[in-house]
């Protein structure tokens, strides 16, 4: 119903999401609030297919400063749908100008149980085996992640790099993972007409993310990776969806992963609640 | 103080920093002295485009209107664009500030649109009285 109440909210502006686990050094306009949905399903071989959310709100705090929640939840195929935690993270862009590559510093908390299935990043020797086991929302989850997020935009091509570094803040090891993507616009310039199916409003990319091992075992042995390509479709002062489907490129991975999304953006929010719009 | 509430502090602490950092370098509104003779010389290849002022105007509501008014004249604290300062401006200041943004003081970067759309911006922006 709040997610009905937002959307009956005229949106301007283009929600930011071209991919689902990659970042780009694009920041949230400040003032501006994005509500997500990212969506994943899964049919692991020899366990339950599931279906992980995370519920996303970001808000550009300032040009360079965005902050976002996340809430996790999944459904399991013969187990449960269950609450599995909540995410929350800052992004900082140090320069304040555009550059070839544009860093940015990524600082997250998260607060989930073992049952979490939204596979928002993928680390360490996280896997499909991970998926197999019963939900278990006992084992909690305390951990820090970072990310060095470098971005830049080529002659219309978006490309962007993310560097992940995650650690259970109860005593594990650090764990490190990627991320890369690649995106255009169907068309550059934009057409004179207004037009819900014009071209410049579909975006074609792909994304290739994985584990890197952790600290004691840091390389490809025994991680994950995946090859996805993204299609996203912004609607005219509306909303954008966008859809990702991900194949496992080697055998501890998941074979086939269908991700989803809808993002819409609300402008300048905290004006609106202050009556001033 | 256990293992993972120490780490946490150290977070908080290093977030906190970077904070004060950036946020001391907030406000001088001199975008102008920062465009390279380079960049300011550059013309708009959409000048002699009977339809870019057309796309630039629909750019213009999707993406800017939110702050400048949807026929640019401002609101709150954001500026109205039908100026002298805009009028001033040559079109190659104008999408450097469009692709790098004043972010000090508050005007994003509008990078992720494509250079022939921020062009099409342009042309707008030159179009207003």
């Amino acid at each position: 119903m709040c997610l009905a109440a937002l959307l009956a909210l005229p949106a301007q502006s283009r929600a930011q999401g071209n991919y689902f686990i990659t970042y780009t050094h694009h920041m949230e306009e400040p003032g501006n609030l994005e509500v997500a949905t990212k969506s994943v399903s899964g049919f692991p071989r020899g366990g339950n297919s599931f279906m992980g959310n995370a519920l996303e709100f970001e808000y550009g705090v300032k040009t360079w400063w965005t902050s976002e929640i996340y809430l996790d939840s999944q459904t399991t195929a013969n187990e449960s749908s269950v609450f599995t935690g909540f995410r929350f993270e800052n992004r900082f862009r140090p320069l304040l100008q555009e550059h070839w590559i544009n860093p940015v510093l990524y600082a997250e908390f998260e607060n989930i149980n073992a049952a979490d299935k939204a596979l928002l990043e993928v680390v360490g020797h996280d896997g499909v085996a991970d998926f197999l086991d019963r939900n278990n929302r006992h084992e909690k989850k305390r951990e820090a992640e970072l990310k060095l997020i470098l971005g830049s935009n080529v002659k219309g091509w978006n490309l962007a790099e993310n560097f992940i570094a995650e650690k259970n803040l109860r005593g594990n090891p650090w764990e490190f993972g990627y991320a890369l993507a690649v995106s255009r616009p169907l068309s550059l310039a934009a057409s004179p007409d207004a037009c819900r199916f014009c071209r410049e409003n579909f975006r074609l990319g792909a994304e290739l993310y994985g584990g890197l091992g952790d600290r004691y075992s840091f390389g490809l042995h025994d991680t994950s990776h995946y090859l996805a390509p993204t299609v996203a479709f912004h609607v005219p002062s509306g909303p954008t969806f966008t859809i990702s489907p991900a194949a496992g490129l080697n055998s501890n991975s998941h074979g086939f992963l269908l991700r989803f999304g809808v993002a819409y953006e609300i402008d300048q929010v905290v004006s609106r609640l202050r009556g001033k719009r | 103080m256990m293992a993972w509430q120490k780490s946490l502090a150290v977070i908080a602490a290093l977030l906190l920093c970077a904070t004060f950092l950036l946020a001391s370098s907030v406000g001088d509104g001199t975008w102008k002295t920062r465009v390279p003779e380079k960049e300011r010389a550059r013309e708009n290849p959409y000048d002699s485009q009977a339809n870019a002022v057309a796309a630039g105007a629909k750019l213009f509501r999707q993406n800017c209107s939110s702050c400048h008014g949807s026929e640019a004249t401002g609101t709150d604290k954001r500026p109205n664009l039908h100026s002298d300062r805009i009028r001033n401006s040559t079109p190659g200041e104008l999408e450097w500030l469009l692709k790098n943004g004043s972010m000090r003081n508050g005007m994003p970067s509008w990078s992720r649109l494509p250079e022939q759309q921020r062009w099409q911006i342009v042309s707008y922006l030159k179009s207003l009285q």
